[in-house]
């Protein structure tokens, strides 16, 4: 359908020139999922110290490429994955890829929150105490800069032992939040981490994925074109399947090349 | 515009809500009433009967036929026989539910043969299981004994334990696992998270396989047999309270008829107390939950 040709792509290349190297590159992904086809083709490089949105109707694949990139895929449903992509440098698909040690460099921020079944901070160390921490000292000081990184240190200091799952939803994804932060992630990936909050804390988690861009590559996954206005730098739209446009935030919404892209930033294809 | 429904329907409907709810209340009352008929039953025929000798004492010379002892012999044999094979049934069962629903993908040949083997391990009468050891024991040479039990009642109860988390495992959240994953855990780790997601429910099925276990008389009838001493030795035969009560029912002597009913007694007692200890545990656990 609408790939874009060889020119096209050079152009959006040229817009994301970052001079460094991106931390992710996908390269003619193409996924199957219990023998249909889901991601046709995807190349991509996603730039260092942003925000990219991934848009598209529902059933597109964003989740799917999102869910591809941590290899959290492979792991449910019988799925095949041809096509590389590099973290690092390194393929997250090669033979010699070792699962946790690339899940560890993503911090995944999901729909709903959800704290693991114990308490506030044992949430928030779990990370760091499965890879080997056990500092006592250490692991209070993660915390406590964890808690403070996401705004929720204050609220929440004097129940830290208690059970996560007390916490307002919007606490809670917070508190996810901090939990994949803590295991010190280069990557941010979200899957459409605000659809079960409400507008306050929606605005919240925002503000914290974009003060965090200066420090981490952020992915997300989003329904809701106002949010990738507000908070992306790039955009990239997904329709059935296939990579349509990448580019900057105001380039997508305002000055579209695709004609599918235009249809879908007016909303006449959702 | 919206067409008008047939008004009556309404009440035909409010019949039915009428007619499901009564049927349900009688379910009930025909249930709760059975268990207080038989606790009923138990407690005025065995109650007159039940003294500190009795749960203090090896049964004496004579004791089937109404004279002096206890059947101490058989409720420790029960409890080491329930407790031994409940314990070996969960330490193998909880590893075996967790391969087939974290490790192994959910529809695959090796998870759906293992399930529908459990299955059907699930429903097979006790006898076979005691006849099968029973045989097995023949050709090697063994002879009835404590350790015959409990590796009975343990493949009785193997399938009980893996067939109960089974189902507790499909109630875990994908997203605890995909959670766990995602910070980098390996499948044992999330194992473990799982486990601790699911521990209310373990106790549930531990007690389960502790009910059958401790209740269990054709499996133990080849492979345990039945002894008046102490149970010291895991080589030899015995007792165990459903055969107690079982000898002692048989008797034409009244005295001893009330003695089984004092022995049911006894067994109803443990059973209640393991669902007492049980659900405080559970209730301890549940802090985390969801």
């Amino acid at each position: 359908m609408h790939t874009l040709t060889s020119s096209e792509t050079k152009e959006t290349q040229a817009l994301i020139d970052t001079a460094v190297k991106p931390l992710i590159q996908i390269k003619d992904l193409n996924v199957h999922i219990e023998g249909k086809q889901i991601l046709k083709n995807v190349s991509l490089d996603i730039p260092n110290n942003s925000i990219t949105s991934i848009i598209g109707p529902s059933g597109c694949g964003k989740t799917t490429l999102l869910k591809t990139l941590n290899r959290l895929l492979d792991d449910s449903k019988e799925v095949q994955v041809s096509g590389s992509v590099l973290v690092d440098g390194d393929d997250i698909y090669g033979r010699d890829a070792e699962v946790t040690h690339i899940r560890k460099k993503m911090g995944l921020l999901s729909q709903k929150p959800f704290p693991l079944p114990m308490s506030i901070y044992d949430n928030i160390v779990y990370g760091p105490r499965i890879h080997g921490e056990r500092d006592k000292n250490k692991l209070k000081q993660i915390a406590e800069t964890q808690l403070r990184n996401v705004g929720l240190w204050d609220e929440v200091k004097d129940r830290l032992h208690t059970s996560a799952t007390r916490l307002s939803i919007g606490q809670q994804q917070r508190l996810c939040l901090a939990r994949g932060l803590a295991v010190q992630p280069e990557i941010i990936l979200g899957d459409e981490s605000t659809s079960a909050l409400d507008p306050i804390s929606t605005q919240t988690i925002e503000n914290l994925l974009i003060d965090l861009k200066k420090d981490y590559t952020i992915v997300l996954v989003t329904h809701i074109l106002r949010q990738a206005r507000r908070v992306s730098d790039y955009i990239l739209f997904v329709y059935q399947g296939e990579v349509v446009e990448f580019g900057k935030t105001e380039d997508i919404l305002l000055n579209p090349q695709q004609e599918l892209t235009k249809q879908y930033v007016k909303g006449f294809i959702s | 515009m919206a067409r008008q429904f047939p008004n009556q329907q309404i009440e035909w409907r409010l019949r039915k809500e009428k007619i499901a709810k009564i049927l349900m209340q009688l379910s009930g009352i025909l249930i709760t009433g059975s268990l207080f008929f038989i606790v009923g039953t138990i407690l005025y025929k065995g109650l007159p009967y039940l003294s500190w000798e009795m749960i203090s004492q090896a049964p004496q010379g004579g004791f089937y036929l109404g004279k002096g002892g206890g059947i101490l012999n058989a409720i420790l044999g029960s409890l080491y026989l329930a407790l031994a094979s409940t314990g070996i049934a969960t330490l193998v069962g909880i590893p075996i539910s967790l391969y087939l629903n974290l490790y192994v993908p959910k529809n695959s040949f090796t998870a759906r043969s293992a399930k529908l083997l459990f299955d059907v391990l699930f429903g097979i009468p006790s006898i076979v299981y005691g006849a099968i050891a029973f045989s097995i024991m023949i050709w090697l040479g063994i002879r009835a004994s404590l350790l015959g039990g409990i590796i009975t009642i343990t493949l009785l109860t193997i399938p009980i334990v893996v067939r109960t988390i089974d189902e507790l495992l499909k109630t875990v959240p994908i997203d605890l696992t995909q959670v766990t994953f995602s910070l980098g855990a390996t499948r044992w780790e999330a194992a473990r998270v799982v486990l601790k997601y699911i521990r209310p429910g373990i106790f549930t099925a531990i007690l389960l396989a502790f009910g059958r276990a401790i209740g269990d008389v054709a499996g133990v009838l080849l492979t345990t047999g039945f002894s008046d001493n102490m149970p010291k030795y895991i080589d030899e035969p015995a007792a165990t309270l459903p055969l107690a009560i079982f000898f002692q029912l048989s008797s034409p002597i009244p005295e001893v008829q009330g003695r089984a009913y004092a022995s049911a007694l006894v067994l109803t007692f443990i059973i209640l107390f393991i669902v007492l200890c049980t659900h405080l545990l559970a209730a301890k656990q549940k802090k985390h939950k969801l």
